[in-house]
């Protein structure tokens, strides 16, 4: 992995990244640095916008929370964007756990059940479906779609965008008139915000309604300080070099533990199956391919999904025990601390049914889209490309393979059909190319041989 | 591609037929479309070679350049379309109806009912295929920032009069085809394509002769063989014996055929250009029938109940066009802002969502890919039973309970809908699957405003109903600011006075 | 490169390929369109192999009986040369003045009038000419100047045999980085121009750079594309970032089957020459495995015999590649309607797998005996 911890410089969107001396600081004192610098650009910085970009894992959430409290401090009003009601409930109840006393306003929509209930414990946290009711509180957090309506408020001195790479820049548009200046924070890698509709008359154009938020911003306001952080907390020292390589090629980050630091161990031993074979594999590696023998199968294969299944029971059987950071003793593996990803709702559905007829309950399972931004111990994935017949351009794209290799903090099992990379080189990645639109990932083609290449060290056939 | 319609091709491959994808026709039809197929000049983006044009299936315009690279003649060739084109694109204009908007008054800055005009009718122009529709695009774009001779009048190259009005009408109707489900302006590859599927590729499929020849094929002949007989078989020449449906030509036909003729006219033979014009007729003519007998096709078809709903968003582009020009506005912009890109990609989702509704509630073909996507569920109704919201006022909400072989992708506390006879739309919400094959959904509404349910607003055990997972009328996304409120983010407002220049006249025109 | 003597393999490879070339047919070079083709289908071994050999596939089409539709117009060949001709004129002052607005580095100044060396290439052969090339860019290089390279000619190592490829220019800049030069026909308008012809191009320049980078070069990772603008013919040009072109097909080319094995796999004495009858070529053609998509009517010479052989096999790639998403290891027209119907998987002729290991409940047969249920019950509604 490249050295770059001096990445966290202040970069210009347009410049090129500084190139890193030899010795590596500490992670905690890069990271540390890092939000020192960005916490400055945005408290007393000359620019109207700070961005952010975060890998999986880095302490987004952190530094949302603390950035919001030291405005907060200011007496600056600040306002909060978050794409979906689960983060903004997220948000609101990690505030208000960070700082009881903060006044904090959560605007709502005005259907049944708009919140979260676990915001009732926060007397400090006023809900409403009408921005008047908030008005005078230090923070007000919401929903881009729901600021997007707000009519007759603010402006507010400062906000923070959350999730600025998941939100459209149409939808920015529609609230970037309620502020004056903001923080932008979000991971480039994850999904991109996509339309349905066709939009290529805009691409290249620097306000495309269908690029992301940060695109449009930064194409306006170039000189605005971009800022990168560096370590990934979550991602294990065995899988932030891949997911860097692989998802982040011109952005790398590092692991801030280092190799050994954590560890996974079970208590029951192998009993020589393959799956306990990719269990101990993923174990002492980080990670496991259970390798299904290839055939072209529908996407709700049934041999794979008992796999997967049988993956899970096992992982939960054999009674893992995680050593980390965190604690001198380890913590145990049970179901809320493991996750089942998937390409498809059908193929998360059949695994759920799976999992139930085993009488698993308690784990995870979803779709890359909905499990972006968490985090658990280990994850078992279906490999979106495993047995199909095509590889088509949502299988192929570099956001879902990340957001299913990187929400791991000890291992991740792939459970895959023999010939994908057979199946890649049938199928090219004849992308188009639209003058003027910045290339920020590599090619989804490319990226998955890259995760494959590595996986293929770590297979166990099934 | 859905599963319904995969099935479909491979039976369209296995009995080298067409099969039906829909059981209406989901895309309106005027009375008297106007068809325009064009043909342009292979390596010269805006250069036209020629166009059949009319609303007269026998009697077709025939337009042609002998010269394509003389700008007079190119001109000649614009003008003519003008004279031809504008009088149908503008033949709606006076026959109006009244309806009633709301609007915000922008002094008191409440919303308030006006009455405003809708055209009757819009005229429709017609394609061969999308290709089509991009030269539609293209010609709006060279000819709508163009000076006429009254506007620049020392201009050495004046425009026809009239073109650059053309420009803006076809830059309109080029915009509006982006739409989906609008009809003012239709590729007929396009429309035979959402109505049939045949035994070959999409690819394929955009090739028009051989689409038509699948769909045409009579029982007891292969369609297959057909098709590829009109996309294979040359002369001796080489030149295909179907040409294609354009804009660009076959290459062959402009080396063997074309291009000699144009050395004549050059070289001033006398009949040359009348042996131009016969050679690009065979090129367009054959690609002009196959355009109606698509249309003939498709009127064969019942229209889909909500079709003359969209329809009328159609009116209401074209009335809105009337008035942007009425009003001295300028021609549309090169190039969007940040404000209408964005309400325009807007209105478009919305449209996508609207028509995906529309065609499955129109057609239960349609609705059957939905169903077996796990998107709907339909069934007969084993149980209703009765019950109230809690509250000061309870009111109705009964559950009812519909066995179905469908597996809906549902969830407890999901919304589905229901549509009811005159086209409103009952909501409810899932509760839970009490065995394997049976779903109850709470009705929250469509039953009136008393303690007890309208009569014939709750379904009764024995009755067939569809639930939805989607909504009927899918509402659109929230209001933009206006272009001379764009946020910094964005660029901040663009400039007022920046109008976009016609495009310089250099000696690289003609080459 | 050219520096190094073949390898006995290598030249083991190359007679090999020119026996199935045929013995008097020169190689034909990998042109723009076979460039394409490897990249739309780069698993096809059919089409690696004959591009490879530089057999003439659009000779062997017709000889098949199933003639390429390929042509150009002559129209729209004038109008192109008139543009590279326009674009290069006047000693390249106009396309080097592109060169250095969109790819120099910033603040330099823009090359002046006669300062833009332009070396003069020609020699005999293709590897007499990227000999030329070579020395012209070592040169060019060391003098550190502005030079550019009209029509040089690179090799590159394609599946285990060399082929040459001809750019239509390289630019040299002061700081010694190379940048390919792509001259197209196709307009940009209004700032934008055609996504697909703009990503052929892409791909067709990163594989021009990696021939570079075999160089020794410093290569910039930007192409610049050089278009008519909008209705006109004067120049315009974009930079086009090519970081995922070069790793895509960096890959591809490392991944791509071996010409040996491909050939390794045909009998003695195949051959491809055209000059030989028709059912000798269709039975030498048969032995090489195809990957067949309706993508390869746009780009490859043989895809219409391709197609036909697909077609009467009843293989469902005719349909499209999208038609295969959902059906899971049924290949066949015949198999996906014996499913649909409900018939035993096992009359299926599936993907060649042993039937009796099929799964019971294949979702694909059950989803396709749904879809054929709730189809039928919607059209017999219809009438």
């Amino acid at each position: 992995m490249t050295d770059t911890a001096t990445d966290t410089a202040t970069e210009t969107a347009t410049g090129a990244v500084p190139h890193a001396t030899t010795t590596e600081p500490h992670p905690a004192s890069a990271a540390a640095a890092a939000t020192e610098a960005i916490l400055r650009d945005t408290l007393a910085g000359a620019h109207r916008g700070v961005v952010v970009d975060s890998p999986p894992g880095a302490g987004k959430t952190t530094l949302v929370v603390r950035a919001a409290r030291e405005l907060a401090a200011t007496g600056r009003p600040l306002m909060i964007v978050a794409q979906t009601n689960a983060q903004v409930d997220d948000l609101v109840d990690r505030l208000a756990t960070a700082e009881p006393e903060l006044p904090v306003g959560r605007l709502h929509s005005s259907e049944a059940q708009p919140y979260d209930p676990v915001l009732d414990r926060h007397p400090s946290v006023v809900k409403s479906a009408k921005v008047a009711d908030l008005a005078g509180l230090d923070v007000v957090v919401s929903t881009a779609a729901k600021w997007a309506h707000v009519r007759g408020a603010g402006p507010w001195e400062q906000a923070i965008v959350d999730e600025a790479y998941q939100m459209r820049s149409d939808a920015l548009l529609a609230v970037a008139g309620l502020f004056e200046r903001a923080l932008f924070v979000g991971d480039p890698g994850q999904l991109d915000p996509f339309s349905q509709v066709a939009a290529e008359q805009w691409a290249g154009l620097s306000y495309d309604p269908s690029a992301s938020a940060v695109t449009t911003l930064l194409a306006h306001n170039p000189d605005l300080p971009v800022h990168r952080l560096p370590v990934s907390w979550r991602l294990p020292a065995s899988a932030a070099p891949l997911v860097s390589r692989a998802f982040y090629p011109y952005t790398p980050f590092r692991s801030g533990t280092g190799p050994g630091e954590r560890r996974l161990e079970f208590r029951a031993p192998s009993d020589g199956s393959s799956v306990d074979r990719v269990l101990d594999e993923a174990a002492s590696s980080g990670w496991g391919l259970l390798e299904l023998p290839a055939r072209h199968t529908p996407r709700t294969d049934p041999e794979a999904v008992a796999a997967v299944a049988a993956v899970v029971r096992r992982l939960l059987e054999r009674d893992g025990r995680a050593f980390g950071e965190r604690s001198p003793e380890p913590a145990s593996v049970t179901a809320d601390r493991i996750a089942v990803g998937t390409a498809h709702r059908d193929q998360a559905a059949a695994v759920r049914a799976a999992l139930a007829s085993l009488g698993v309950t308690g784990v995870a399972v979803d779709t890359a889209n909905r499990l972006q931004g968490r985090e658990f111990d280990v994850t078992v994935v279906l490999h979106p490309l495993s047995g199909r017949p095509d590889a088509t351009a949502f299988h192929l794209e570099t956001g879902r393979l990340c957001v299913l290799a990187s929400r791991h903090r000890h291992a991740c099992v792939v459970v895959c059909r023999a010939g994908v990379a057979e199946l890649l080189d049938e199928h090219p990645s004849a992308e188009p190319v639209r003058l003027g639109v910045e290339v920020r990932f590599p090619d989804g083609w490319e990226a998955n041989h890259a995760v494959l290449a590595h996986l293929a060290d770590h297979a166990v056939p099934w | 591609m859905s599963l319904i319609s995969t099935l479909a091709r491979v039976e369209a491959a296995a009995t080298g037929r067409a099969r039906p994808l829909t059981t209406v026709r989901h895309r309106h039809l005027a009375e008297r479309p106007m068809v325009l197929v064009p043909l342009t000049t292979a390596g010269e983006v805006g250069a036209p070679l020629g166009a059949l044009v009319g609303t007269d299936r026998d009697a077709p315009r025939l337009l042609v350049v002998p010269q394509p690279r003389d700008r007079t003649l190119r001109f000649a060739f614009l003008a003519e379309l003008a004279e031809v084109v504008l009088p149908h694109l503008e033949s709606a204009q006076g026959t109006v109806e009244l309806q009633e908007r709301a609007e915000t008054d922008p002094e008191t800055g409440k919303r308030v009912k006006v009455e405003v005009e809708l055209c009757a009718d819009a005229p429709q122009l017609i394609v061969p295929n999308t290709a089509g529709i991009s030269y539609v695009r293209l010609l709006g774009r060279s000819t709508r920032f163009r000076r006429t001779a009254e506007e620049e009048p020392d201009s050495p190259h004046p425009a026809p009069a009239r073109l650059p009005l053309l420009g803006r009408w076809l830059t309109h109707y080029g915009e509006r085809a982006r739409v989906p489900g609008s009809s003012l302006l239709l590729a007929v590859t396009e429309v035979l394509g959402r109505h049939w599927a045949t035994g070959q590729s999409r690819l394929e499929d955009q090739h028009l002769g051989a689409l038509l020849a699948w769909i045409e094929a009579e029982e007891g002949t292969s369609g297959a063989e057909a098709a590829l007989r009109v996309e294979l078989a040359r002369d001796g020449d080489g030149v295909p014996l179907t040409p294609p449906a354009g804009p660009a030509t076959d290459p062959a036909f402009d080396n063997r055929r074309l291009a000699p003729a144009i050395a004549r006219h050059d070289a001033g033979l006398p009949g040359a250009e009348e042996e131009i014009r016969e050679l690009v007729a065979s090129q367009l003519r054959p690609t002009w029938d196959a355009v109606w007998r698509a249309l003939d096709l498709l009127r064969a078809l019942p229209p889909g109940a909500r079709v003359a709903d969209r329809w009328k968003r159609d009116r209401w582009s074209y009335t809105a066009h009337r008035d942007r020009l009425r009003a001295g506005e300028p021609p549309q912009p090169r190039r969007d802002d940040a404000v209408t890109a964005a309400r325009k990609l807007a209105a478009r989702e919305t449209a996508l969502a609207e028509l995906a509704a529309q065609e499955a509630l129109d057609d239960p073909l349609v609705m059957a890919e939905r169903r077996l996507s796990g998107e709907a569920f339909a069934g007969e109704v084993v149980r209703v039973e009765p019950a109230w919201s809690e509250g000061k006022r309870p009111m109705p909400r009964p559950l009812v309970t519909v066995r179905t072989d469908d597996l809906p992708h549902l969830e407890e506390g999901d919304r589905v809908h229901r549509a009811l006879e005159g086209g409103k739309s009952q909501p409810g919400v899932f509760v839970a699957s009490p065995a394997p094959g049976l779903f109850t959904v709470r009705l929250t509404g469509g039953m009136g405003r008393g303690k007890v349910p309208e009569a014939g607003s709750v379904p009764e055990e024995g009755e067939t109903v569809c639930w939805t997972l989607f909504e009927h009328a899918p509402r659109g996304g929230p209001d933009l600011p206006d272009p001379e409120e764009t946020p910094w983010t964005h660029g901040g407002p663009p400039d007022p006075d920046a109008l976009d220049a016609p495009d310089p006249v250099t000696p690289e025109d003609l080459l | 490169m050219s520096d190094i003597p073949d390898s006995p393999s290598t030249t083991a490879l190359r007679r090999r390929l020119a026996e199935l070339r045929g013995a008097d047919v020169a190689p034909r070079p990998l042109d723009a369109r076979a460039l394409a083709a490897l990249a739309a289908n780069p698993g096809c071994r059919r089409r690696a192999l004959l591009d490879g050999a530089g057999v003439d596939k659009g000779a062997l089409a017709k000889k098949l009986g199933s003639p390429a539709a390929f042509g150009q117009s002559q129209f729209a060949f004038a109008r192109g040369h008139a543009f590279e001709a326009r674009v290069k004129g006047d000693g390249g002052a106009e396309l080097m003045r592109l060169v250095h607005a969109r790819t120099g580095t910033a603040g330099t100044p823009a090359p002046e009038p006669g300062e833009v060396a332009v070396p003069d290439l020609t020699a005999s052969g293709p590897d007499g000419r990227a000999e030329r090339t070579r020395l012209a860019l070592e040169r060019a290089t060391a003098e550190g100047g502005w030079a550019l390279l009209n029509h040089p000619m690179v090799r590159l190592e394609v599946a285990g045999s060399p082929v040459h490829l001809e750019p239509d220019a390289v630019a040299v800049h002061p700081d010694g980085r190379w940048t390919v030069v792509e001259i197209k026909s196709f307009p940009i308008l209004d700032g934008a121009a055609d996504p697909t012809k703009v990503g052929a191009a892409a791909r067709q320049a990163a594989v021009y750079a990696l021939a570079l980078q075999a160089l020794g070069g410093r290569v910039d990772e930007r192409m610049l594309l050089v278009c008519p603008k909008d209705f006109s013919n004067l120049p315009t040009a974009e930079a086009v970032d090519l970081r995922r072109q070069l790793a895509t097909t960096r890959r591809q080319l490392a991944r791509l089957t071996r010409l040996e094995e491909i050939a390794a796999a045909l009998p003695e004495g195949v051959t491809f020459d055209p000059a030989r009858p028709a059912d000798e070529l269709a039975e030498a053609v048969r032995r090489l495995p195809a990957a067949y998509a309706p993508q390869c009517l746009s780009t490859c010479e043989l895809a219409f015999h391709c197609r036909e052989r697909a077609r009467a096999a009843g293989s469902v790639e005719v349909l499209g590649r999208e038609a295969r998403g959902e059906l899971g290891g049924l290949t066949t027209v015949e198999a996906v309607l014996a499913a649909a119907r409900g018939e035993a998987a096992s009359l299926s002729g599936g993907d060649g797998t042993d039937p009796s290991d099929d799964p019971p409940d294949d979702p694909a047969a059950a989803a396709l005996r749904r879809a054929a249920r709730l189809r039928a019950e919607a059209l017999a509604g219809r009438s």
